[in-house]
This record gives C-alpha cells, sequence and structure tokens, in this order.
C-alpha cells in the first residue's frame, strides 16, 4: 500500500508484463535521444544558437550601414533591403518595430543578423511558423535559405511592453 | 474523538511524546499530530485562496483573447497575466504542496511535525511574499509577466515577494527534512518509509534545488532594481530562472504522481505492483530531471548544438522513462487490485466498476489520463531541439503546460482535496452531487483550454501577446480555435469555482464528523468470489494496463514524427 509502511522485503527485480514495458519506454527514450544528433547532421532546420557579443549602438550602427549599402525600395515609410545571396543581412529588433524589410531570393543562403536594442523580443515568421529569441547585447546567427515566395510577417511572440502586439516586420521572398 | 495527548496503543513515542499532542483519526485509526493538521490546514486555506485569484484572472484572460470577445485593456491584459501566472503556477502550487509535505512526513509515518515555530516562520514568509507580490502587480508596478526577463524591470517589492516565498518555502521543505530525520531517531516506523512518503521526498529534494535557483537569480535582480548593482545578463538570466521556473514543475510532478499513489489505494485498495518499480522511477526524477531549463532556450542564441542537444536528452529521458514508468504502475496498480475483487470480465471490464462516484478518484483518473496523454506527450515532443524551432513562444506551449499543470497537477490536487477537508477539517462535504461532477467539469474544461490552445499555436498564434488583429495573418481557423479555448476555460472555471465553492461552504456547513468516519465517497468493493491475493503472482494479469499503454505509445510515436514532418516543410536554417 502507497499510504503504508512496506514489507521488509520490498526489493524485487521487476517482472513480466512490467518488465516488458520498462523495456520498451526505454528504447522509445532511445529513439528520442538519437534523432536529435540525427537531424543535427542529416536535416535541415536546426538551431545552433551561433551568437557574438555586441553593444545595441553597435548593432544599430551596422544595421544602418547595411541598409544603406542595399536598400533597393521602400514601403510604408520602412527601408526594403536586398542583401547579396551568401551575404550577411541585418534585422533589429526594438519597442516596437522590426527593421528594415528584408528582400530575399528563394534558394539562396544568407547569414541574417538578429539582436535588440532594448528589450529580449521573438522572431515569430508567419505563416511558417519558424520561432528564434532575440536578445539585448547578442548578435544571433542564423544561416537561412528560403524556400518558399512570397512576403512573410515577423510577429514579435516575445513580451515587450505594451505595444508587443503592434511589433510586425515583413520579408519578402522572390 | 476529543484532541488528547493520550493514544491507545499503538501510539508511537514521538506522537504520545510530551507536549505533542495527537488524536487518532476516527477514519483511517492513524495518529495525526494536531501541529501538521493545524498546519496542513492553513497552507492549504491559503493554496485554495490564491487559486480562486489565479481562476478568476483566468476567465479575464481567456475572455481577452478570445478574439470576439477582447475583454481587457491592454495594459490590465499584461497586468492579469502577470498576476494569472504567479498565483496559479506559484503560490496555489507551493502552498498545497507544504500541505502535502507536512502530511507526507507525520502521519504515515506515525510522527509528530518538527517545529512549529519553524512551520509558523515558512507559512509567515510565504504568505507575506504572495501579498506583498500581488499588491505590487494589482498596483501597476511590475507588468512584466511572470518570468520578467531582464531587461524588462519591476518594482523592487515584487523581486523581495518572490524571494520571501521561495526562501519561506525552503524553510517549510527544512521542516519536512527535519520531521523525516525525528522521525527515523525516534522510531516511529520500521523499515523503509511509504511509497508516498518516498515520492514526497523525491519532490522535497528537487524543491531545494529549484528554489536554490530562485535564490541566484533573484537577489542579484532585486539588487538591480534597487540600483546597487549592475544589470545581470538576459540570457544568464533566462538560464538560471528556468532552474526555477521549469524545475518547480518537476515537484509538481513528483507530489502529483505521490498523490495518484494515495488515492489509488484509498479509493479502490491499490498497492504498487512491485515497490522498487516505483521507487526507482522517483529516484529517475531526482537524478535526471535537474537539467530541464534547457527546453526554454532550445532556440536561443549563446547557447550552441551540443549544448542543446545534449541538455535535452540527458536530462530529459530517463525523467521521462520515469513518468512513462509511473503511466504504468499507476493503472496497473488500479487494475491489479480491481481484479483481486473479481471485477476481472475482459480487457476493460474492471474499468466500468471502478468508483467513478468518488470525486478524488475521477479527478485522478482524469489527471493520469490528461497528464499523459496531452500534458506528456506534448512535452516531449515540443521539448525536442529541433522541433522546438516550430513551437517556442506559441500558444502550443501554454497548451502543454495547462495540460500538464492545470489537467495534471491541478486536478490531482483536487481530487485529494476530497479528502483531506473529512480527513482534516473533519467536516463532511456538503453538495456531494456536484462534487461528483466538478472533476468532469474543470477536467473537460481544461481540455478544450489545452486544444484550443495548442491548435492555435499550430497555426502560429503566439502566447502572451494582447491582440492578433494587427498581425493581419490570422484566418478563421485561428479564430475558431481561440474560440475553443474560450469556452473551454468558462467551463473550467466554472468547475473551479464550483470546486472553491464546495471546499468554503463545507469548511462553513459540513457536518461535523468527530467520533465517526467520513463519509463515504464510494470505494471498489470486492464481489463473491474474488481470487484476491492469489492474482498477485500473476505478473501479465494487468491486460487492460498493457493495451492502453500500448496506444499511448502509439499516439506519441505519431504525434512525435508528424511534428518532424511538419518541421522538415519550413525554411533550411542552422
Amino acid at each position: 500500500m502507497s499510504l503504508s509502511l512496506p514489507a521488509h522485503d520490498w526489493y524485487k527485480p521487476p517482472e513480466g508484463a512490467e518488465k516488458l514495458w520498462i523495456g520498451l519506454a526505454l528504447l522509445w527514450c532511445f529513439v528520442l535521444s538519437l534523432m536529435m544528433p540525427y537531424w543535427h547532421f542529416r536535416g535541415k532546420q536546426n538551431s545552433r544558437g551561433e551568437a557574438y557579443a555586441v553593444t545595441p549602438a553597435a548593432f544599430q550602427q551596422r544595421t544602418e550601414a547595411f541598409v544603406a549599402a542595399n536598400k533597393v525600395g521602400e514601403r510604408d515609410g520602412m527601408p526594403v533591403v536586398e542583401p547579396a545571396p551568401g551575404g550577411d543581412a541585418y534585422l533589429t529588433a526594438r519597442m516596437w518595430a522590426w527593421y528594415p524589410i528584408l528582400k530575399l531570393r528563394q534558394g539562396e543562403t544568407y547569414r541574417v543578423h538578429l539582436s535588440s536594442l532594448d528589450l529580449q523580443h521573438g522572431f515569430s515568421l508567419q505563416p511558417l511558423n519558424m520561432n528564434f529569441q532575440v536578445l539585448p547585447g547578442y548578435d544571433h546567427v542564423l544561416t537561412l535559405t528560403p524556400t518558399s515566395k512570397g512576403v512573410f510577417t515577423i510577429v514579435c511572440n516575445e513580451f515587450c511592453g505594451i505595444g508587443h502586439e503592434a511589433m510586425i516586420g515583413k520579408i519578402i521572398v522572390e | 474523538m476529543a484532541s488528547s495527548a493520550t493514544l491507545p496503543d499503538p501510539v508511537s513515542a514521538s506522537l504520545s511524546a510530551r507536549g505533542a499532542s495527537a488524536r487518532r483519526c476516527d477514519t483511517t485509526g492513524l495518529g495525526v499530530c494536531l501541529t501538521a493538521q493545524q498546519f496542513i490546514k492553513l497552507n492549504a486555506v491559503a493554496a485554495v485562496v490564491f487559486l480562486l485569484f489565479g481562476g478568476i484572472a483566468a476567465i479575464l484572460l481567456a475572455l481577452t483573447r478570445w478574439q470576439a470577445v477582447h475583454l481587457l485593456r491592454v495594459d490590465w491584459f499584461y497586468r492579469i497575466l502577470t498576476f494569472h501566472g504567479l498565483n496559479m503556477l506559484i503560490f496555489w502550487i507551493l502552498f498545497f504542496e507544504v500541505a502535502i509535505l507536512y502530511f507526507a512526513c507525520t502521519v504515515p509515518l506515525n510522527s509528530r511535525l518538527f517545529s512549529r515555530k519553524v512551520a509558523w516562520l515558512s507559512f509567515g514568509m510565504m504568505l507575506a511574499g504572495a501579498v506583498m507580490t500581488n499588491v505590487v502587480i494589482l498596483q501597476g508596478k511590475a507588468d512584466v509577466l511572470m518570468t520578467s526577463y531582464l531587461p524588462l524591470l519591476a518594482h523592487p517589492l515584487f523581486y523581495l515577494g518572490i524571494i520571501l516565498v521561495a526562501v519561506g518555502t525552503l524553510v517549510g521543505v527544512f521542516n519536512f527534512f527535519a520531521t523525516l530525520y525525528i522521525a527515523r531517531r525516534d522510531g516511529t516506523y520500521e523499515g523503509s518509509v511509504p511509497l508516498v512518503t518516498f515520492g514526497a521526498t523525491a519532490a522535497a529534494i528537487i524543491a531545494v534545488v529549484t528554489l536554490l535557483h530562485g535564490a541566484i537569480v533573484m537577489i542579484p535582480t532585486f539588487t538591480f532594481s534597487m540600483g546597487w548593482t549592475a544589470q545581470p545578463d538576459p540570457m544568464w538570466y533566462r538560464m538560471i530562472w528556468w532552474g526555477l521556473g521549469h524545475q518547480s514543475q518537476q515537484v509538481n510532478v513528483c507530489a502529483m504522481v505521490s498523490v495518484w499513489y494515495l488515492i489509488g489505494q484509498l479509493a479502490t485498495g491499490a498497492r504498487p505492483v512491485n515497490e522498487t518499480v516505483c521507487r526507482g522511477a522517483f529516484v529517475l526524477y531526482i537524478l535526471f530531471i535537474n537539467l530541464a531549463s534547457a527546453h526554454h532556450l532550445l532556440v536561443d542564441p549563446g547557447v550552441g548544438a551540443s549544448w542543446k542537444i545534449w541538455n535535452t536528452s540527458y536530462a530529459m529521458y530517463l525523467a521521462v522513462l520515469a513518468s512513462m514508468i509511473h503511466g504504468f504502475t499507476v493503472p496497473a496498480s488500479v487494475e491489479m487490485a480491481m481484479r483481486a475483487k473479481g471485477h476481472g470480465r475482459g480487457l476493460f471490464g474492471w474499468v466500468g466498476a471502478l468508483p467513478w462516484r468518488n470525486p478524488a478518484f475521477s479527478a485522478v483518473a482524469l489527471s493520469v489520463a490528461i497528464f499523459g496523454f496531452v500534458g506528456g506527450i506534448t512535452g516531449v515532443t515540443l521539448g525536442t531541439q529541433q522541433i522546438n524551432i516550430i513551437a517556442h513562444n506559441t500558444l502550443r506551449i501554454t497548451g502543454h503546460f495547462h495540460a500538464t499543470v492545470v489537467g495534471g497537477t491541478t486536478l490531482a490536487f483536487m481530487g485529494l482535496a476530497y479528502y483531506v477537508i473529512p480527513l482534516m477539517f473533519r467536516r463532511d462535504f456538503i453538495w456531494r452531487r456536484a462534487a461528483r461532477i466538478q472533476p468532469w467539469l474543470f477536467g473537460g474544461g481544461i481540455l478544450l483550454v489545452s486544444f484550443g490552445m495548442s491548435f492555435a499555436g499550430s497555426l502560429g498564434v503566439a502566447r502572451r501577446v494582447y491582440d492578433i488583429e494587427r498581425a493581419g495573418i490570422y484566418g478563421p481557423a485561428a479564430h475558431l480555435f481561440l474560440g475553443v479555448m474560450g469556452v473551454g476555460a468558462i467551463i473550467a472555471v466554472v468547475g473551479l469555482l464550483l470546486f472553491v465553492a464546495l471546499c468554503v461552504g463545507t469548511l462553513l456547513f459540513g457536518a461535523r464528523t468527530s467520533g465517526r468516519p467520513m463519509a463515504d465517497w464510494g470505494v471498489a468493493e470486492a464481489v463473491q468470489g474474488a481470487p484476491g491475493e492469489a492474482l498477485y503472482s500473476d505478473h501479465w494479469a494487468m491486460k487492460g494496463t498493457i493495451v492502453l499503454t500500448g496506444v499511448f505509445l502509439a499516439c506519441f510515436a505519431i504525434y512525435y514524427f508528424a511534428n518532424w514532418k511538419a518541421l522538415a516543410d519550413v525554411w533550411h536554417v542552422r
């Protein structure tokens, strides 16, 4: 009984169905454990957490330089910027905007730098539903290859104050 | 029976010692230390008050996120969200757990509580801290949500309140360990401690590690908020904070599983098929759950892929094994007890004969099912390193933990209350028919909440956001699922309010039980010609459980691999 004292000889190895279930469960846990290293080497979607220390001011400067060098247009007052395929792109998060709008090409690979100028933010790319954390002081690098075309929306999904829900950005893929 | 220091045999030396007043329980015949009883009552009452606060907040939040209703103003939404998280996840759970700990170290061991003063200190600190935190939140000085991620900054008293609650809980945990020590020293019991006490000890050990993380992260944040020290690094904060935030949920799991075993015995006479297996699974929790904070950092910068993979699988999967073991042993012990009582027809003949009229039993049965099938499967899957990319900070996460912490832990604790109040407060429940449906209302509502959140989250809807219309990208399906969540929340909160009304009503108006056993909720009865003890030598007798766990494993595998497929469809990223 679970509430009363156990018999003195309670130490017994599992038997029968219980033993079988423990074996099956352990096997399943191995499958769960092995899937992650497998996907790390063979899968196309991984979060390596590649990051470098950066001050908000320095990151803002890099973003401005990137925008000045690669701006191709404007949309609702926000610059649209097209990085070179294989090159670096900068995306700044701040209360409450994503800056600038990135224009990418399907099938090309980019190093997208994410950082925040103030609070923590959440990079949530919709409707794909890809999510990454954005922190101040950390230059978070995603090596990203768009595989579909269209206008994608960046939603902030980490609480960042009263205007949080209005923090919407865009990525255009052609 | 009147409270008295003289008890009939066999009463332990500890309980009959001078100054240790005790009574004999009229229902179970166990000795009850009156000091322990007093603090079980105090902590349980405080817990239910915070549950009520959290429940009122819950309905306000659900009716705001249900976009068609959109009740609250934006600032109050985040304020109430902060309030809801802390009252439910921290205050309600911690107060109730201290009550469970005081029970588990005294009554089953026939021991007195170590110290009344320490118990007062613990309760006073926890209560002062919880009230302080709640007042600061409602004054609008701490709109930082439960996690209070730096550089978001709240009023210093917000952090001080949480520190007080954490340290007060640690003091209560100390009282628990000290009681275990004096019970052993005074020889109040022989041999090994009962399984319920063993599980509670596992919970207490994890609680110490958890609360130390809380102190490590909250103290420098408090001194920063006072302007005395520099700002801690936001990534460091996340890592240590989740050492508090996630591990505290493992304390809940341990406490909840102990309650499963306890109610299993009280309602059906179940006993562990194999004590070694059940205890071994609790040890696995202690050893392998402690790195679980990694699950919150799987798409974070600054920690690499090998760190993420190692900490996800190493810490997690032997703890998952532990939960899967309990997921077998709990229903197996109940099924064996039912078959031994003669309810052995076919695979599931015993299910119909279970004491479903007993609200404690139905609460625990629902708790096992919701925790395992919904909470457990989604938790392991979403906490997989790469799959987290398509789940992090969406409503899928809240859909998961409302199935574990609410459908699992809270519902099991509610079930326990159906025994705590008659046995500790010694009053029989009023409105017994309403009590019998309460677990179904609450459990059913929470299931809808969890489904609504999970599916909305799969469509990309973020957690912790006031309004999804500004994004302009969510279609009718997302709104439908938020509506499902809203309807579920209404049902669940009705169940919660009914629970609080039952408890409070019983404390005020319930018939006193002194001198007689509590009114029976309904237990499984043996029929003529039952096999009894003989059944226990058959190690394959739990056929229904074998089928149920097989179905569970199949559901798990399907959900898990479906998520890998969904992940494979998104952009390439590394």
